[in-house]
């Protein structure tokens, strides 16, 4: 049986389609070159907003592996950006601020929490899922709040960025800009390949079918519990970024609104792909800057926005720039 | 014995008041392909839930190759050599035919828990997938999404699913129904094949293709076996007639 298959010529894998790398060229470029208008509008607030949409695209995309290749609707994700800010904000209030201690604390606290959280979340499904994630997400804000000793529900104001090799490279608001992005991008190829893996198939085959996932040996708990570590901690490398970019932490980073408008990046760009969580982030951002700008109720305008998207893109943003319906 | 590939003791299982399974107790020696048979809702497809461990049953065991199996889950009972196909189809429908039986391929090639590498590049995966499709007459339609093949067609991705597994039992629930007569045809020789590689239960209601195919026959009826034997005498029972072939007795 096995010769047979062997001398068969490799006509049994699809032609690579080049044209997908259209999209994420164009973001990574995009976002590469956003400083520049820092040369016509005021420079920090430029670098400012575009750093965000940046840690909130690898937020979204850590997110995008739970949900859009697991199927999995977790409201703890704002729970692990703010476990990471509260890690990198606790370290350096404790006088320890090199860069590379506070990422592994982030990455360490947050992978911890999703694991625990994870292993219990993940014995139920479908609402029961969404609303334990949400039980654990409001628990993790709670403690927050009630931490005296780092400014309870005050926040706590980080004294300095974080320093690479003792310099204080990162207080430079255009190097720290040029980080975050370098971080997306790896997060971004990280990503990339987990979903096409071996793992990624039988994440994304429970999704869509588990009888079917079972029914050929697989256990969908340890891949789905694996994929919720890995988004949680990609979740606290971006609470990591955000309390380094604004240096301040607050329980305001874990509420549950928070968590609900990842989903909403992530749903809105285009579930189950990667480009579709950056390009939402980037929408979600922007627009509520944008928004916020003329009135506070800006959620007013953006929500209808938002069901007409879900109701008439099912490709979701993306889907309406290609005229492609992704997964 | 010894050579028994499955074993059923006593297995029994109930909906509320329908006792859908009745003590049932059944041999299949290694090489057999044995037909289970019995009128719509006797029970044929819960007791399949029960042996793939799908459903649990409520009382008795079930030893799979020497090993009790009662307490296991699906998967674990699939990765045992223990696998189903189902009588409603139960696809992947959004991965191209290829993708779905190269997962099932992957499930038996060493270990899922790899991050990096394009799955759906490896060789030797879709070397074999290919070889399940080609088994069924799906060889042409391997790049096509799942879901827009024709029902036909996912009745033969159904069986291509368990085939690449490389099932020691093979569970068939009804893989005919539905399909055309040309297909059927095809579906008997490729059966017939099968046989001399795995062992097969299979429930089928096409009565020309179970005495043609089968070694042994049992007749299901409200949960309970009525009867096992070779064809010849299946067919000549008097109750088997009155209660199934629907005959007066
Ligand atoms: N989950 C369930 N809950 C309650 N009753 C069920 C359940 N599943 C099956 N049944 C009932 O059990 C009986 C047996 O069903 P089953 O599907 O096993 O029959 P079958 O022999 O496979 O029939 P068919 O030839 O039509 O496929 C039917 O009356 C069915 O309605
Ligand atoms: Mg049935």
């Amino acid at each position: 049986m096995q010769d047979i298959a062997a001398s068969m010529p490799m006509t049994q894998v699809a032609p690579r389609d080049r044209s997908r790398l259209i999209v994420p060229v164009l973001l990574f470029a995009t976002l590469a070159l956003a400083p520049l208008l820092g040369l016509v509008g005021p420079d920090r607030y430029v670098l400012a907003l575009f750093t965000r949409c940046v840690i909130f695209a690898i937020a979204a995309l850590g997110l995008d592996l739970a949900l859009g290749s697991g199927g999995l609707v977790s409201f703890d994700h704002a729970a692990f950006i703010g476990i990471g800010a509260y890690a990198a904000g606790i370290l350096t209030a404790s006088g320890i601020d090199d860069a590379f201690l506070l990422l592994f604390a982030a990455l360490a606290t947050s992978g911890f929490f999703a694991l625990a959280t994870g292993a219990i979340s993940l014995k139920t499904r479908g609402v029961h899922f969404i609303m334990i994630t949400l039980a654990f997400g409001q628990m993790a804000y709670f403690v927050a709040n009630s931490l005296k000793a780092y400014g309870g529900d005050d926040g706590l104001t980080l004294a300095n960025r974080s320093t690479i090799f003792g310099r204080d490279l990162l207080a430079d608001h255009r190097v720290f800009f040029y980080v975050s992005l370098a971080m997306l991008l790896a997060v971004y190829l990280f990503a990339r390949a987990v979903v096409r893996s071996r793992f990624g198939r039988v994440l994304r085959g429970a999704k869509e079918n588990e009888t079917r996932i079972a029914a050929i040996g697989f256990d969908p708990y340890p891949f789905r519990l694996v994929a919720f570590v890995i988004s949680g901690m990609i979740a606290g490398l971006a609470g990591f970024l955000l309390a380094e970019q604004s240096e301040f932490v607050s329980p305001a980073f874990m509420t549950w609104q928070r968590s609900g408008d990842l989903i909403i990046m992530v749903m809105l760009g285009g579930m189950a792909s990667l480009d579709g969580a950056i390009l939402g982030a980037l929408f979600v951002v922007l627009t509520e800057e944008l928004l916020s700008g003329f009135t506070e109720h800006w959620r007013v305008i953006f929500g209808p926005f938002l069901v007409l998207v879900v109701l008439f893109a099912r490709g979701g943003l993306l889907g309406l720039l290609t005229g492609r319906r992704h997964g | 014995m010894a050579d028994d590939l499955l074993r059923l003791e006593h297995v029994s299982k109930s909906f509320g008041a329908l006792r859908v399974t009745d003590a049932v107790s059944l041999d299949i020696p290694k090489g057999e392909l044995h037909a289970l048979i019995g009128p719509n809702g006797a029970g044929k497809t819960s007791l399949i839930h029960q042996i793939s461990g799908w459903i649990a049953c409520d009382s008795g065991r079930i030893v799979f190759d020497g090993e009790e199996v009662t307490g296991l889950k699906m998967h674990a009972r699939a990765r045992r050599g223990l696998v189903r196909s189902f009588q409603i189809t139960s696809i992947l429908p959004r991965f191209t035919a290829l993708e779905n039986v190269a997962l099932a391929v992957q499930s038996r090639s060493g270990s899922s828990l790899r991050f990096f590498g394009d799955a759906s590049r490896e060789p030797k995966l879709n070397g074999e997938a290919m070889q399940a499709l080609r088994h069924v007459g799906l060889a042409e339609q391997a790049h096509r999404i799942a879901g827009t093949l024709s029902y036909g067609e996912k009745r033969g991705l159904e069986l291509a699913l368990a085939l690449a597994l490389e099932p020691k039992l093979l569970l068939l629930d009804e893989p005919m129904a539905g399909v055309g007569a040309g297909d059927g045809e095809a579906l008997v020789g490729v059966l017939r094949d099968l046989k001399a590689h795995c062992t097969i239960l299979l429930i089928e209601h096409d009565m020309q293709a179970v005495f043609a195919l089968a070694d042994r026959i049992s007749v299901l009826v409200n949960g309970a076996i009525m009867v096992t034997g070779k064809p010849d005498n299946v067919r000549a029972d008097a109750q088997v007639r009155a209660a199934y072939l629907g005959e007066a007795a």
